[in-house]
């Protein structure tokens, strides 16, 4: 595997529909997506910061989000092809706390601290 | 696809990690450690400190122990595990005097290890500064019998066990520091070593999985037995192994840091599953089962922190364990020598002091996987002669335990028997 672009994600498995930036991009600028598929480029929608996921393909609430080749949660709500994947869109099948964690800094938003 | 002349430099570098051979001392029941350590035990939190006194300055010496005054067979087996490991060349047991933990039964158990040990109650020896006067002056005595004691042997990677534990993972983890982790496993296994990885409950999802890799229907059903009891466990006390450091560095889920915590267990079949305080029976690859069993009390949450988790691996005789973090981190751990590996040059960057290896470079493409886990496999190899990991040299030795319930051997295991 030989990455060059800053501006590039990962897919690990053909059947993913999410991939992980290897460096952080921008928004709107292209990204060149590499793994076991054809090289593709697709557009960013927002920034999206190193070691997190960019959706590879318009995906449907309810879908489920592939990354290894499995499934790694749901979608809580349409996503855009080159939208930023995580907490505020993608959800856990089985972790309760899911859905109440600060999209940024991962911080749980359920408990009272009273 | 590496070019034929990149095949040949990986034979290349293949053939001289093989023999990579190093000096390590010999214990009586012929195990093999990499440090010639003492330990000091304390078993209760009301002797920690004066423990922590006793060793305040003898860099070669470790500190562990019971914080409860009521005793747990877990806690009493992991400690002895740990006091006779082949790191360690003496034991000090040390105790207040009220709690149910006996530190004379510790010492006897280490003493019929071959080891020296000695054990005190600090009720019976004044007060905080007498007693650590008196815990010094046996620490001396201890420490002039390890040596000689100590017989120096050759040793290679067949006389190896190494752990692998992640904590503070992120988006790179899965892609490069579990993986370059998992192919230095691959290698180890198949150069006679033994490698154990644990975190069982960051197996979510890939039980499937698990069972495909096992060697054996003996291997796949206790695999299937331990996947089986950790998603009840998880979903009754509702805790997931996935932490709000995880979701800032891009994991959004349990499922997906999951399936790349699994990546440092490389990709050799699995021999079984072993419980804290258990050793592998043969070499091989293995998981650690971590995970509390049914229990009237339901005895700790299962992973309650990285510390935790090394040293379980320790417990079951790592002399190394290596920690592969993408958010970085700075502990180390008593008994055996900690390396740390990240996947994320930022954080290589921002904590070089604390971070062995940068496993990054496979993403940035400067390294190949296999170029990466044969550098990994020449520092282990240092290490192992004596160079002290990064966390060895800032004076990190952490240590946790707690409350748990298991049942060793295992329930199903008694029952085959």
């Amino acid at each position: 595997m030989s990455v060059e672009s800053a501006a590039s994600a990962f897919q690990v498995h053909a059947s993913d529909n999410v991939a992980t930036l290897l460096a952080e991009a921008a928004a709107s600028v292209p990204l060149q997506i590499v793994g076991p598929a054809p090289n593709s480029t697709l557009a960013t929608r927002e920034k999206i910061e190193l070691g997190h996921k960019v959706a590879l393909t318009a995906i449907p609430e309810g879908a489920p989000i592939v990354k290894f080749g499995i499934v790694i949660g749901i979608a809580m709500r349409p996503i855009a092809r080159g939208e930023w994947v995580h907490l505020h869109n993608c959800r856990s099948q089985l972790d309760e706390r899911s859905g109440h964690f600060d999209v940024h800094t991962g911080e749980p938003g359920d408990n009272a601290y009273a | 696809m590496p070019e034929p002349a990149a095949n040949q430099a990986i034979a290349r570098s293949s053939g001289r990690i093989a023999d990579r051979a190093w000096t390590g001392y010999l214990r009586p029941d012929g195990r093999k450690g990499i440090r010639n350590h003492l330990l000091v035990v304390y078993t209760v939190e009301c002797a920690s400190f004066v423990a922590q006194e006793i060793a305040r300055d003898e860099p070669d010496t470790h500190v562990i122990g019971f914080p409860g005054c009521y005793d747990n067979d877990y806690a009493i087996r992991v400690m002895l595990a740990l006091a006779t490991h082949p790191n360690i060349g003496g034991v000090l047991a040390v105790g207040l005097g009220c709690e149910y933990t006996q530190p004379h039964r510790i010492a006897e158990a280490v003493r019929a290890s071959g080891r020296p040990a000695e054990s005190f109650f600090i009720q019976e020896h004044g007060g905080t500064r007498t007693s650590v006067a008196y815990g010094k002056e046996l620490l001396a005595s201890l420490r002039a019998r390890a040596a000689e004691g100590a017989v120096k042997v050759p040793m290679t990677w067949a006389d190896l066990t190494i752990g692998a534990e992640c904590g503070g993972s992120d988006g790179t983890s899965g892609l490069a520091g579990n993986p370059v982790v998992g192919r230095a496993f691959d290698r180890l296994v198949d150069l006679g070593g033994s490698a154990i990885f644990e975190e069982v409950v960051e197996m979510i999802g890939l039980r499937d999985l698990m069972i495909s890799r096992a060697v054996s229907p003996q291997a796949a059903q206790q695999l299937g037995a331990t996947y089986d009891k950790m998603l009840s466990y998880c979903k009754a006390v509702r805790q997931y192994s996935v932490a709000p450091g995880n979701f800032a560095g891009g994991l959004t889920t349990i499922e997906e840091k999951s399936m790349g915590a699994f990546a440092k267990g490389g990709s050799r079949r699995i021999q079984g599953v072993i419980r804290v305080s258990e050793r592998p029976p043969h070499p091989g690859l293995w998981i650690l089962d971590s995970v509390p069993d049914e229990h009237f009390m339901q005895f700790g949450y299962t992973n309650p922190n990285d510390t935790e988790g090394i040293m379980d691996l320790i417990a079951a005789g790592a002399q190394i364990v290596l920690f592969i973090t993408g958010r970085g981190s700075v502990i180390g751990s008593a008994v055996a020598p900690l390396i740390k590996v990240t996947g994320n040059t930022r954080t290589y960057r921002n904590m070089t002091e604390d971070m062995d290896f940068n496993a990054g470079r496979v993403l940035s493409g400067e390294l190949t996987m296999d170029e990466a886990a044969a550098e990994l496999m020449d520092l282990i190899a240092d290490v192992a002669s004596g160079q002290p990991s990064k966390p060895e040299r800032l004076g990190h030795r952490e240590f946790f335990l707690m409350y748990k319930h298991q049942d060793v051997p295992s329930l199903e295991a008694g029952c085959r028997a």
